[in-house]
């Protein structure tokens, strides 16, 4: 029978089917941070039970480390250290390998994970985060777990699951100069609505998808929980097969071993005549620059419209639009490109790699930033850092009048001290603009990294397609 | 886990849609190391005004909807991050039921609850009940009727009864599976473990396709 990619993962990893129709799903690879694993750690000891595949768990902090060099060594907060203490004590106390603050390849745990080659096509990953979905980028089957579940992952490393529907999103076209990855995942989540995608496993398909680099796929897959789904999938190519051979991953085969893998990688792309449940076509021919108005990454409209009349919204009641009108500070009519911004953030598991960082550099290079707006630029990882130090990025930031950072998830959702103040308005290449996500009254606005930056010069949103 | 078979007690309306988990506990109370001690960070800052003062407004500030155990909610709740330390404000807060609708929109259905949110609750003992729009609606409706109205919820019997001017019952539709391990407060990681003879044999025949492990 004609598979999908989704199903041919779910079905070699498959340790049980029980009785009540769910079954014990295998898990290849946990990873966990910080913020969501010090309760399960203390469930494993209130019930005295062990880590049953330490070396299947890899730990990284990442949600609240500071992202300036003198706090780091010694965190003010004391909430936040006890937090990244009990972590380290944890990791040992487990046998779990840790990439902590003084590790050469901290970072957030999404960008990490591909890096060190822990992300392998075909395999299963979960992590205590919703961003999880990023690893699909790979062909991995890979989604968010509670706390609750990641203890069941560390006891028994499998997941009692449900069998998820499978729905396919075709991006048809050719993205223009000056659009990109980010503007079709902000696309997809403006059509189907923040909880289109929800009971399902997306793969992404089609020409325009065929064309992105792995940076680029990771960004797509990324935000697949914000349309709901928690996990997004994209079928292995030689795209995939050459990041995963490349480069220093401890984690990942090499020799006889990688040949044998791609072997098999070669075989799990989707059946041509495999049938979804659900499929959805984009078009990104026409695709414009997307700038998300509202609080949430569903209420997205490309750059050259203006902000919406309540009960204009397809999805949204009339109260929904005023709500986030309202917290937004934004007047119906406006053009998106005469709203003001005062803090630019480029950075996160969304838009955090090198790559994101290059076309963030190339738009600031010899330029400077508008007077009054502050520029937090936060590589994804510490390899990510050094990387762009290497290639100079980070001088081209600083001239432009942007503050340079260390690795973590810093103002994406403001747990370490990188804050929107009240009112204050982003735009930002992370991936939710929910109410006080960076910071209590912030105002957050998702765009590109082009659009981002673009943003921080001109002071105001600017259609990147006609940036000269 | 708590078992749940059966609540009583007063439903609060919170008439959002989209109600991520970023409003239910803001990212300030996610730091803590422990399991308890949410309860007063649920909706940390919609309770409140832009001084700090508690928002008379907010639904669950107002004096007869003080000891709700029931909250009823529009579509998509707890969408957003993983964090079970949304659903541990919920419980903790004292809540064991919330209930949404689910809609039908330009012929798609959009869910009650996120996916993650109903998965954790689940583990937590918190039953999250899906209805159709119009019984959702009739909820609300009677609370504005009557304000601090209680009801029962069985999950044996799968319904809610209403106690507003007259009693009125609505039954729900719910999965096999959850119901039985709310009703049994069942632990999963011990039911899981009872297979452990199996998941050595799976392993045993299967590649995790992990290679090395770095010095």
């Amino acid at each position: 029978m004609a598979k999908t990619l989704f199903q041919k993962i779910w079905d070699r990893h498959v340790a049980k089917e029980l009785a009540d129709g769910t079954v014990l799903l295998y898990i290849d690879r946990h990873l966990i941070h910080e913020v969501t694993s010090a309760q399960a750690f203390e469930g494993l000891r209130l019930a005295g039970r062990p880590v049953r595949r330490p070396e299947l768990t890899v730990a990284t902090m990442d949600h609240n480390v500071p992202t300036e060099a003198k706090e780091r060594k010694n965190i003010a907060d004391a909430i936040s250290r006890a937090q990244i203490e009990m972590l380290e004590k944890n990791c040992k106390d487990f046998g779990v390998t840790l990439y902590g603050l003084d590790s050469e390849r901290q970072g957030i745990v999404h960008i990490i994970g591909p890096e060190l080659g822990l992300t392998l096509p075909g395999t299963t990953i979960v992590c205590g985060d919703s961003h999880t979905s990023t690893h699909g980028a790979f062909g991995t089957l890979a989604f968010g777990i509670g706390t609750s579940e990641v203890e069941h992952v560390l006891a028994t490393q499998t997941l009692r699951q449900t069998k998820p529907g499978t729905f396919r999103v075709d991006f048809m076209g050719r993205l223009r100069p000056g659009v990109t990855a980010k503007d079709m995942i902000l696309k997809l989540i403006g059509t189907i609505g923040t909880s289109g995608g929800t009971g399902s496993v997306l793969e992404y398909t089609g020409e325009a998808v065929r064309a992105l680099s792995m940076e680029e796929r990771m960004t797509v897959c990324n935000m697949s929980i914000e349309g709901g789904a928690r996990a997004g999938m994209i079928a292995p190519d030689d795209t995939t097969f050459d990041y995963v051979s490349r480069g220093e991953r401890p984690f990942a085969p090499r020799g006889a071993a990688l040949d044998q893998a791609i072997a098999y990688w070669k075989t799990l792309p989707s059946d041509p005549d495999a049938a979804f449940d659900r499929t959805i076509t984009i078009d990104v021919d026409k695709l414009a620059p997307q700038v998300t108005w509202g609080t949430n990454p569903g209420m997205v409209m490309d750059v050259t419209e203006r902000v919406p009349e309540p009960g204009s919204v397809p999805g949204y009641s009339r109260v929904d639009v005023e709500k986030a009108l309202d917290y937004m500070g934004l007047t119906p009519g406006t053009p998106l490109t005469d709203v003001p911004v005062n803090v630019v953030f480029i950075g996160s598991c969304t838009n955090g790699r090198i790559e994101d960082l290059r076309r963030a550099a190339m738009v600031m290079s010899g330029r400077q930033v508008a007077k009054g707006v502050q520029v937090l630029v936060v590589p994804g990882s510490e390899s990510v850092r050094k990387q762009a130090e290497a290639e100079n990025l980070d001088k081209i930031f600083k001239a432009a009048g942007c503050e340079w950072r260390f690795a973590g998830c810093s103002m994406c959702l403001g747990m370490n001290p990188d804050q929107l103040k009240n009112q204050q308005r982003s735009a930002s290449t992370s991936n939710r603009n929910f109410e006080g996500r960076q910071g209590k009254g912030g105002r957050t606005h998702l765009v590109s990294p082009e659009m981002a930056a673009a943003a921080a010069i001109a002071g105001h949103f600017v259609d990147f397609r006609e940036w000269k | 886990m708590t078992p749940f078979v059966k609540e009583h007690g007063i439903v609060v309306p919170l008439d959002r849609a989209n109600v991520d988990t970023d409003q239910i506990i803001p990212k300030q109370f996610l730091k803590s190391i422990r399991r308890t001690g949410f309860g007063e960070t649920l909706f940390f800052d919609w309770k409140r005004r832009a001084d700090g003062t508690l928002d008379p407004e907010f639904p669950l500030n107002q004096a007869h909807f003080k000891d709700a155990i029931i909250m009823v909610v529009r579509n998509n709740f707890g969408c957003g991050s993983s964090r079970e330390h949304a659903v541990w404000a919920v419980v903790q807060a004292g809540f064991r039921v919330v209930i949404a609708p689910t809609r039908v929109l330009d012929g798609n259905r959009v869910p009650a609850f996120a996916d993650i949110f109903a998965s954790n609750s689940v583990k937590n003992g918190l039953l999250t009940i899906e209805l159709p729009e119009t019984e959702v609606d009739r909820i609300f409706d009677a609370i504005t009727a009557t304000p601090g109205m209680k009801a029962t919820v069985d999950l044996t019997l799968q319904t809610i009864t209403l106690h507003g001017a007259k009693d009125e019952t609505i039954r729900f539709e719910i999965d096999s599976i959850r119901k039985d391990h709310l009703l049994r407060g069942l632990d999963d990681i011990a039911l899981t473990l009872e297979h452990a003879t199996q998941i050595t044999s799976f392993e045993a025949k299967h590649d995790t396709q992990l290679r090395a492990q770095p010095a």
